[in-house]
């Protein structure tokens, strides 16, 4: 660890403590942090980076050795489908959410681990996507069946309409473009009161149905949003490990040496627009089908930040990475529930800290994005 | 006869002439070079015939075709590959897909049959694969299959280079400086496998300093300067030439 880190990371977690704390605080903090950094950087030269290979190792042998492979799978899998049965209502809530939020976080690495296409207004997909189904639902008595491939076109054409215009920019105009149409689309969803009933939201959306059965339980989405998490899992490793997903790998790495080699780079950046934000789509309609009631308020800046933050944690560009992030950043709000006015605070630092330290994501491979600058 | 004819070709930047009415002509399996000093436009005249930048006016005519409004994966999809002067691998990548990549136009299939992994998938991928092996084995790459691009020594990272270009299957492939950087161990074996590329019936055209390379391999040398073709001509022609001593050293002082 270089020294100033040992300085800066400390004043920095001091500083955010200051107008809430105040100087004593600030102060406590600032020995505290300062301490803990010394201990591990004191630890750092002797155990942790073999610890983390070790752990890396061990991670890639089970990755890598198919009859580990197929013992474990199956028994998560197992896990995942009896857990219903024993857990409570709330922990089973907890877990659908995350179930949407890595479908989020999926969709939208797509677009920016693949085709390293930085979008800043993710939500507005996401967004689109649940309020297909909730005006499909509750203006023309549209099932959730029929709304789902709806929902996730019409999401998808979104995508596409915003990244005709957007694609002929780079890096972070790109970026400002996606956020600025996130922004519109929050403040339509605001201000179309005929439409969208403006800030009150629309409720009483009905719930799924199958045969005549309502899937209104907290257990029935438990297993809808599962079985959409594996397929999407499924359905964008294989497109990934297709011509496709070395495309957008290619431009994401070298754009003129992409289309040298025979990629048309503006069609395969607008397939990466129209794959990743049909996952918003569907992460959408399953949002507004649990919560029977959408508003503009869930679909704040600050909802595709977080997606933004679950990507980048995980480790960009990396499936398994991506859901592990996403299952994290999903589960931590309810973890830090005992500290609550901290949260944030903790959430960030341990941000800040990932990235000084770990900067490719906890999974994240040797993708370091500091490369495209030099070419 | 001709894979190649540029006529009239012009590209400038607002008021700079980067390249002012050049015309040549590239024999089928053949080996040319282009030369001149530093600045004289021929990356310019590379990036025109690939599609990257668009002449400001004149004719590239490959196989009998108009490219010159064409954008870069179609003149790669036609037949046009090349290598960059400062490499420009897919560095996060491995060895075998950056090579894989170039099979892009070669071997097609939808999102559809990626999904499904049909059987019409899995021949296709096999056939991607095979391929690349096959280019990586060319060019001596294929024990460093597996290896992250970035993680080459810097002549292998030419070589990949080559390599890619090659698997793009193309007829014509432009060379930008391949042994710029290297030791004259390194220089020959770039010099064997140019060679080696000619007898799999390519047409090579480069763009070299090393003028031991260039007078060794070349069949025909174009000579730029401030972006205007000032000779060409055998390398014996052109190693005579006083407009090309001039270029390259100077005027004589006369006493």
């Amino acid at each position: 660890m270089k020294g100033n880190r040992l300085i800066v990371i400390p004043l920095f977690a001091a500083l955010l403590l200051l107008p809430f704390k105040g100087i004593q605080a600030a102060v406590i903090m600032f020995i505290t942090v300062s301490a803990g950094l010394m201990l591990i950087s004191f630890l750092r030269k002797y155990r942790i980076p073999e610890g983390f290979n070790k752990i890396k190792a061990g991670l890639q042998i089970i990755t890598e050795n198919s009859s580990i492979k197929n013992s474990i799978i199956p028994l998560m899998m197992i896990a995942f489908l009896v857990s219903p049965i024993f857990l409570k209502d709330y922990y089973l809530d907890v877990l659908i959410i995350s179930g949407i939020y890595i479908l989020l976080a999926l969709g939208l690495n797509i677009i920016v681990g693949f085709a390293g296409l930085l979008n800043l207004g993710f939500a507005a997909y996401y967004a689109i996507g649940a309020y297909a189904y909730a005006i499909a639902n509750t203006k023309f008595g549209l099932g959730f069946w029929p709304s789902l491939p709806l929902s996730a076109m019409f999401a998808a054409i979104a995508g596409l309409i915003v990244a005709v215009p957007a694609l002929r920019l780079r890096g972070d105009y790109l970026a400002i473009v996606t956020l600025g149409f996130g922004e519109i689309v929050r403040l339509v969803l605001n201000n179309w009161d005929s439409l969208t009933n403006g800030p009150n939201g629309i409720t009483e959306i009905a719930p799924p149905s199958l045969f005549g059965f309502s899937l209104g339980k907290l257990q029935h989405y438990y297993y809808i949003v599962f079985v959409f998490v594996l397929l999407s899992v499924f359905i964008i490793r294989r497109v990934e490990l297709s011509r496709i997903g070395r495309a957008w790998k290619a431009i994401r790495e070298n754009e003129i040496a992409a289309s040298s080699t025979g990629i048309n780079a503006t069609k395969y950046k607008l397939y990466a627009f129209i794959f990743g934000t049909f996952w918003a789509g569907i992460a959408g309609i399953l949002f507004a089908a649990k919560m029977r009631f959408v508003s503009p308020e869930s679909f704040t800046f600050m909802e595709s930040v977080l997606m933004l933050s679950m990507v980048i944690l995980g480790g960009i560009g990396n499936i398994y990475g991506v859901v592990a992030g996403a299952f994290i950043l999903a589960l931590l709000p309810e973890v830090l529930r005992g500290v609550h006015d901290y949260r944030m605070l903790i959430l960030g630092i341990g941000l800040v800290l990932l990235m000084l330290f770990r900067p490719q994501g906890l999974w994240g491979g040797h993708y370091r994005r500091n490369k495209k600058c030099s070419s | 006869m001709f894979v190649l004819e540029v006529s009239n070709l012009t590209k400038r930047f607002g008021g700079i002439r980067a390249v002012e009415d050049v015309g040549f002509k590239i024999r089928d399996n053949s080996i040319v070079s282009i030369i001149g000093p530093n600045g004289a436009g021929k990356t310019t005249l590379f990036n025109c015939l690939t599609g990257i930048t668009r002449p400001t006016k004149g004719n590239i005519l490959f196989t009998d075709k108009y490219i010159s409004k064409l954008p870069p994966h179609k003149t790669a999809e036609m037949g046009i590959a090349r290598t960059f002067q400062n490499i420009r691998l897919f560095s996060e990548m491995t060895v075998m897909e950056n090579v894989m990549v170039s099979q892009h136009a070669r071997v097609r299939y939808g999102l559809m049959s990626a999904i499904m992994k049909n059987n019409g998938f899995r021949k296709k991928e096999q056939t991607i694969r095979e391929k690349a092996f096959e280019y990586l084995e060319l060019v001596g790459l294929e024990e460093y299959a597996g290896d992250i691009a970035d993680s080459l020594p810097y002549g292998s990272q030419r070589r990949l280079e080559i390599a890619r270009a090659m698997a793009t299957e193309p007829k014509l492939i432009l060379l930008d400086e391949p042994t710029a950087g290297m030791n004259p161990a390194e220089t020959s074996e770039v010099m064997t496998l140019i060679k080696k590329i000619r007898e799999l019936g390519k047409t090579i055209l480069l763009i070299e300093h090393d003028m031991r390379l260039v007078m060794g391999i070349s069949n025909w040398i174009v000579v730029l300067d401030h972006g205007v073709k000032i000779a060409e001509g055998r390398p014996d022609d052109i190693k005579n030439d006083p407009l090309v001593i001039e270029a390259y050293l100077g005027r004589e002082m006369s006493h």
